[in-house]
């Protein structure tokens, strides 16, 4: 070639990568590390319930509401069961459903947005239409209506939380979607011969995926609340045990005006837990991926007030 | 017949509020194999509609009307199936901000091969080596093509752009203000390659800018566009030396002059008239220094005029 031209060497520093941001926001914002930590105790706890599990699932162990002692820390249940045992269970089935449920909402409300953001024009106005409306729909009555129309049963479950929480997802999806399909190598993929399938896959969603594996975390802890919520309402598969089904149990049978709070109380926290540490990892993935939310001024968490000028460190 | 030829081409634009924005107005010029054409013009004069137009590329919201064709063959007629088999393997173009024309999470390689691979040029290893040399034939070593977009400067990026436009062998190349956003030096760079690429490749350029030295340093013809169509087109040298339409003289007038002794640069006062309702007469005539009466009524037509076209009544005055 007769084009030689010199351009100064890049420099070999070391770039960081996205795991790179992803670990130093998680070292500056330990709640994450704390989020991170617990859900993998819970999850260790839930999958390994066969194996660590101290009792059976199904045999009496004890007195009925037995009090808490050192062969059972967190005491029995309403049928002498251990509840340390079954937590571990319930957890199992709390933490399945939360996950099915939640990749049934991505894929819909994934497939919503980005159909909507990228196509725009009149796909956009009817998918937003019908996002709009079921973002309306008061979401506990309708499950449980839906529920209780279908009969209680885990895939039923995992069906009605899905198609009900994909509305924020898509949303979220579209917009950004929207804005990635104005870029000029969008256009430019277009123009080499690109076809829909292509671009969405290789140039649109790789943009978006960070965007949707925080909502995915997210979504996972709503997920779990509502199972825990229909379980307590009786709305859950009867056969299958999970936290919202033992408290509901505990409650049936009197736990509380019998003083037995070991019945209740773990249960309800275990859930707590697990919603806690879901939104404190989607809310540090969300920090870390959307570069909008280091801008100081953009972020409500990150805002701090500055110390007047002129009066030094003292002033606040 | 011309390698390429764009024929009363006319784009109108949507507009939200009602009512249609006529982008493109009637435009047409031809290009012969290896010939390079400057298209230049304000802000807002439809250059970079009338490039997209070329490969069919508006957004669903322009009507287009006119014919665009290559080797004689109407590529628009047929909407995008026509278009698409063109595309990249005979025209390709280089867009406008092209810095921006890679995709952040991907190696520039990588969308250097998928170009390959979507007109089955080359596949794999193959398809992998050819991104190399299209890279090295740009100036860029071919080791650097592992990188990320953001690991190459303004520079090198819009050089990877041109490999790209490159990499399927076209015979016309768009290139949409290339060398725009570009501090001096780099933007000589990149014309001399342009230049180097054209002469090397035998590639016909169609070279879409405001900036009328970059035209003159690189085209052998230019047309002038004005409101949407084109007010005079001809050899850059005869546009320099004897222009036939006050627009092409102001607008070289308003440029500066290395030579020149300091005195202020013209500008020409006004701006160009809104595109979205009928215009009557010349679009030029409010701030044109030499308008008289007929100007008003009678929209000039681009006729020829010893050597070149222009649109403008003076012509018809006797000197």
């Amino acid at each position: 070639m007769s084009v030689v031209l010199q351009e100064p060497v890049l420099q070999e520093a070391p770039i960081r990568s996205r795991r790179g941001i992803v670990l130093e926001t998680i070292r500056r914002r330990p709640s994450a590390a704390i989020g991170a930590t617990l859900l993998v105790l819970v999850l260790l706890g839930a999958v390994l319930a066969p194996v660590l599990a101290p009792y059976d699932l199904h045999k009496q162990v004890g007195p009925v509401f037995g009090h808490p002692s050192w062969s059972h820390p967190l005491g029995l249940d309403d049928g002498g069961i251990d509840m340390v045992t079954l937590l571990m269970w319930g957890a199992r089935i709390s933490l399945v459903v939360g996950f099915a449920a939640t990749l049934v909402s991505m894929l819909i409300g994934g497939t919503v947005g980005v159909a909507a953001g990228y196509f725009g024009g009149k796909t956009d106005t009817i998918l937003m239409r019908i996002t709009d409306y079921f973002l309306v729909i008061p979401d506990v009555p309708l499950m449980i209506i839906v529920a209780a129309i279908w009969g209680p049963s885990l895939f039923h479950i995992v069906i009605v939380i899905g198609i009900l929480l994909w509305t924020s997802t898509a949303r979220v999806i579209r917009a950004q979607v929207k804005s990635v399909r104005e870029r000029v190598y969008v256009k430019r993929a277009q123009a080499i011969g690109a076809g829909h399938a292509r671009i969405v896959l290789r140039h649109v969603l790789p943009q978006v995926a960070p965007l949707l594996i925080a909502n995915t975390v997210l979504t996972i802890a709503v997920a779990i609340f509502d199972e825990t919520a229909l379980s307590f309402l009786g709305l859950g598969d009867p056969s299958r045990i999970s936290l919202g089904k033992v408290i509901e149990n505990a409650f049936q049978r009197a736990a509380i005006s019998t003083g037995a709070w070991w019945a209740i109380v773990p249960p309800g926290a275990l859930v707590a837990l697990i919603i806690l540490s879901c939104s404190l990892i989607g809310q540090a993935l969300e920090d870390a991926l959307n570069p909008r939310l280091r801008v100081a001024h953009l972020s409500a968490r990150r805002f701090r007030l500055r110390p007047l000028v002129g009066r030094g460190s003292e002033a606040l | 017949m011309s390698l390429l030829e764009a024929r009363e081409l006319n784009v109108w634009f949507d507009l939200e509020g009602g009512g249609t924005l006529h982008a493109v107005q009637g435009v047409s010029f031809a290009l012969e194999e290896g010939e390079r054409l400057g298209l230049v013009g304000e802000s807002g004069c439809g250059k970079t509609t009338t490039a997209l137009a070329l490969l069919g590329l508006l957004p669903s919201s322009a009507e287009v009307a006119g014919e665009v064709r290559f080797h004689g063959e109407d590529v628009l007629a047929g909407g995008e199936e026509s278009v698409r088999p063109h595309r990249w393997t005979d025209v390709a173009m280089v867009f406008q901000g092209a810095m921006n024309s890679f995709n952040p999470v991907r190696t520039v390689e990588s969308q250097i091969v998928e170009a390959l691979e979507l007109h089955a040029v080359a596949e794999g290893a193959v398809a992998r080596a050819r991104a190399g040399k299209l890279l090295e034939s740009v100036g860029i070593p071919a080791d650097r093509a592992r990188r990320f977009p953001h690991e190459f400067s303004g520079g090198m990026r819009q050089r990877a752009a041109i490999a790209m436009a490159l990499a399927c062998e076209p015979s016309v190349l768009v290139a949409d203000e290339p060398t725009t956003a570009l501090d001096v030096m780099v933007q000589a760079q990149i014309l001399e390659l342009l230049d180097g690429l054209c002469r090397d490749f035998g590639l016909a350029l169609v070279l879409v800018t405001h900036d009328l030295p970059v035209v003159a340093q690189l085209c052998d013809r230019a047309a002038v566009m004005y409101a949407g169509e084109i007010v005079e087109e001809g050899p850059m040298e005869r546009l320099y030396h004897s222009p036939r339409h006050p627009y092409t003289r102001l607008l070289f007038a308003a440029t500066p002059d290395l030579a020149d002794d300091g005195a202020p640069v013209a500008s020409i006062p006004g701006a160009p008239p809104r595109l979205d309702r009928p215009l009557v007469g010349c679009p030029f005539r409010p701030r044109c220094d030499r308008a008289f009466g007929r100007c008003a009524e009678e929209r000039p037509l681009l006729r020829r005029v010893d050597g070149s076209r222009a649109a403008c009544h003076l012509n018809d005055v006797p000197a």
